[in-house]
């Protein structure tokens, strides 16, 4: 492939943030274990009646999933805004559209894909119905890719700014609550013999309109930010 | 055979170019030309506007007023022809987690490779042999300088815009800035860089832009 092409710079920065991704592993695996500890805090509080567990299991795993995500949005410009890479992203006469897109989906394989393996793990921990753990995998494969896409642009948003920290999570919180009801729906509906379908259609109908949309506003944020 | 003499046509040009944030004026209104193959030296004190100069030809920032062109053709706001500049900011725009070699490999995939070079050849000539495998986090400032002076050198722009080229480097740095800089404008291309005026690289066409601002 010749250097210098939107492609090829779009595949060597996905290239590029897994290699760092793989360098600060460490790092990377803050948001699994930040939601391994947030779900292990649920039957401590709640109690270990199972009934009551499973009945929230569901809601609990996707509100884990919610706010672990949250957690690792911050960081997604913040590294590359500070050492001048955005800048060199903007220079480039790349468009940034993609080279947005790629960084989002390396955020995604570095923090929704793990969630959502890890996520039945803990959803069988809290007790869920058995019937309804294929559809939360199905309700994260679709839901996870959508908080990277939302979030990616607020955090674009908020990356002038030297702390951004509740004002990006005031930012991103509403904008996931959509995800969120239908994530947890969808659950819902499966672990007492509902049809999630419905649901899980919602999810993919959102993730069809951000996957192309996300991205060209994720390079208008970073243009503001670069400013 | 072509006259030594024949103009080449300026790469860059701006006119009434200013810009002022929150209704201060941080620089111009200025105009300023820079043609195939020569260098154009910004100067100034500190908070003169250099680098927000530099900045707004590079087109992170749009001008509050006046046109940049490019070889002739005005630019729309922030847009710049694909692989046209090459930036050295004061951030170098290096991961600190990855070595040199992996940055600059980074950085001709999204810039493009000029010919007949390759990244480790540039590394040797900026004088990094032996770190090309050395997380850049490890290395000193004037190392990462010259790091990042190695991504110029594989870029094919043909507009440099430098903040400060020679800014942590040691005497033989700044010799490889110099004949970087030479090497550069005798294949044609132009730079456009910012100095206190400490240094001065002996350039045959060099022109400067003095932004004031010096106690």
């Amino acid at each position: 492939m010749r250097p210098g092409t939107p492609s090829t710079a779009a595949l060597a920065l996905l290239r590029r943030d897994l290699l760092l991704l793989w360098r600060q592993r460490a790092d990377a695996l803050n948001p699994l274990l930040f939601a391994l500890m947030v779900a292990t805090l649920f039957p401590l509080a709640l109690g270990p009646e199972a009934g009551m567990l499973s009945r929230v299991a569901g809601g609990i795993v996707w509100v884990t999933v919610v706010l672990a995500n949250l957690l690792s949005l911050d960081a997604l410009f913040r590294g590359d805004a500070e050492d001048g890479s955005l800048d060199q992203l903007a220079v480039s006469g790349q468009p940034l559209a993609l080279l947005a897109g790629a960084r989002i989906l390396a955020h995604w394989l570095g923090t929704g894909l793990p969630l959502t393996l890890v996520a039945p793990l803990l959803a069988y921990m809290l007790g869920l119905e058995r019937a309804a753990l294929p559809v939360l995998v199905a309700a994260l494969a679709l839901g996870t890719p959508l908080l990277s896409l939302v979030g990616a642009c607020c955090a674009a948003l908020t990356v002038a700014m030297r702390r951004s920290g509740i004002l990006l999570a005031l930012l991103v919180l509403p904008l996931t609550v959509p995800v969120l009801i239908f994530g947890a729906g969808a659950v819902e509906a499966a672990a007492t013999g509902g049809d999630p379908s419905a649901a899980l259609l919602f999810l993919a109908a959102g993730l069809a309109l951000a996957l192309p949309l996300a991205p060209l506003g994720c390079a208008a944020a970073i243009r503001i930010g670069t400013a | 055979m072509t006259s030594i003499d024949a103009p080449l046509p300026p790469l860059l040009t701006a006119r009434g170019l200013r810009f002022s944030r929150d209704g201060e004026s941080i620089f111009g209104p200025l105009d300023l030309e820079v043609a195939s193959g020569a260098a154009l030296v910004v100067e100034g004190g500190n908070g003169a506007g250099k680098t927000t100069l530099l900045r707004v030809l590079a087109g992170l920032l749009d001008a509050s007023d006046g046109e940049i062109a490019w070889q002739g053709a005005v630019l729309d706001g922030g847009r710049r022809v694909a692989g046209s500049i090459a930036l050295l900011g004061h951030q170098l725009g290096l991961k600190g987690d990855l070595t040199p070699r992996e940055n600059l490999r980074f950085r001709l995939a999204l810039g493009g490779l000029r010919t007949g070079i390759t990244a480790d050849a540039a590394l040797r000539s900026v004088g990094l042999e032996g770190y090309e495998d050395a997380p850049v986090r490890t290395l000193s400032a004037g190392q990462r300088k010259r790091s990042a002076l190695a991504a110029l050198l594989l870029s094919p722009a043909a507009l440099w815009l430098l903040d400060e080229p020679y800014a942590n480097l040691d005497r033989g740095g700044q010799q490889v800035v110099d004949r970087m800089l030479e090497t550069h404008c005798l294949r044609g291309g132009s730079v456009v860089f910012t100095s206190h005026g400490l240094f001065t690289p002996g350039l045959s066409r060099m022109a400067t832009l003095d932004l004031g601002g010096r106690a």
